[in-house]
């Protein structure tokens, strides 16, 4: 059976760095880019091993500021 | 390629002015999204409150009116009664709803008007930079309580789903949370069937939404919502108080 996959898209001059979004992840892959600052002035939440999510959209439930938009990958 | 989650159009593309971390801007999304997938959106109007969600009017993507510090159950009754097809909605901080405006969300629920309550329970006077509220909790700091609430000379901390579920008036009341991913699925389904229940015109309904204020908690965002949970739940029992016959 094809498994799960999901992209997800972060729209990164909305994030307010809250890190609400890190805490909830079960495959842990959202992590705070601190190489980076957006215009409003916080290290924007990001994904690296975008290949592990299985599109739970769990992050983007609890995001504040509708951040993240989700999409899945049939493979 | 599918996609699972992107932004509703029960908001306007304006960005929240709200802290970082705040649960306003949870519920806000998911009042947005019950008010898409009812398919009530263009009919919807919403009454702003005072306090933090006093902004409410330009990201609700429907009509929208603002109202007096705690009037909002006063003027969502006008529209209603004006306009009985649309679907009316308040937006209350416990400050403007359980504070100042008591009399009005008593009253309204009383007469059973067929609107319905979003109400903003974080335990604080946000806007105003954190005084103490009818609902903040025993021992906790605010600018007006600075070593703590006292129950002595302040009393307990009010509990409305409570008390307005012994008003016959009020048919849907029930109490949900934000502070982790299975409270908002429970809480966007509170808010979809408050709304329903208006929309067969069975009465008055509100949702109260345990929320956090990590400003003037004084906390992270993240130690907010475990502040919640630890702090809240006990004194403020998630449930359903009281449903419709019909809509059980
Ligand atoms: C008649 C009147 N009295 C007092 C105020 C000051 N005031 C503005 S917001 C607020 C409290 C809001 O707290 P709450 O309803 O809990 O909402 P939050 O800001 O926490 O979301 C107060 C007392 C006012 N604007 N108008
Ligand atoms: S959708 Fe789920 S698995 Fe993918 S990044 Fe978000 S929380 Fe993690
Ligand atoms: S929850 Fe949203 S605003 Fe907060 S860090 Fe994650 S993406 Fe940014
Ligand atoms: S003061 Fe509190 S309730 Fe108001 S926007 Fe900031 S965190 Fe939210």
């Amino acid at each position: 059976m094809a498994k799960r996959r999901g992209r997800v898209i972060f729209q990164e001059d909305r994030c307010k760095g809250c890190e609400l979004c890190t805490t909830v992840c079960p495959v842990d892959i959202v992590k705070m880019n601190k190489s980076k600052i957006n215009v409003k002035g916080y290290h924007p939440a990001t994904v690296d091993e975008m290949e592990k999510c299985i599109a739970c959209a769990n992050c983007a439930t609890i995001c504040p500021d509708v951040v993240i938009k989700i999409e899945t990958i049939e493979e | 390629m599918s996609t699972i989650f992107e932004r509703t159009d029960g908001l306007t593309d304006k960005q929240f002015h709200y802290c970082p971390g705040c649960t306003h801007g949870v519920i806000h999304r998911l009042v947005g999204e019950v008010l898409v997938e009812l398919g009530v959106l263009g009919k919807a109007v919403g009454v702003a409150p005072v306090g933090c969600s006093v902004l409410a009017y330009d990201y609700f993507n429907c009509d929208m009116h603002e109202a007096a510090h705690g009037r909002a159950p006063a003027v969502a009754t006008g529209i209603k009664r004006v306009l009985p097809d649309n679907v009316v909605f308040t937006y209350q901080g416990d400050g403007d709803l359980a504070s100042i405006g008591t009399a009005e969300i008593i009253h309204a629920a009383h007469r059973g008007e067929k609107f319905t309550t979003i109400f903003v329970n974080n335990a604080i006077y946000g806007m105003t930079g954190g005084q103490m509220a009818p609902t903040t909790l025993i021992g906790q700091k605010a600018t007006t309580a600075p070593y703590g609430r006292d129950a002595a000379t302040t009393g307990m901390p009010l509990r409305m789903s409570e008390m307005l579920a012994t008003i016959d008036g009020a048919v849907f009341v029930e109490r949900v949370t934000v502070h982790n991913v299975a409270g908002i699925r429970k809480a966007k389904k509170a808010i979809k069937k408050a709304f329903e229940v208006q929309i067969a015109g069975l009465g008055f309904g509100i949702v109260e939404i345990l929320s956090t204020c990590p400003t003037n908690w004084g906390i992270t965002p993240v130690e907010s919502l475990k502040w919640l949970e630890e702090n809240m739940l006990p004194y403020y029992p998630l449930g359903n108080f009281r449903t419709p016959e019909e809509g059980k």
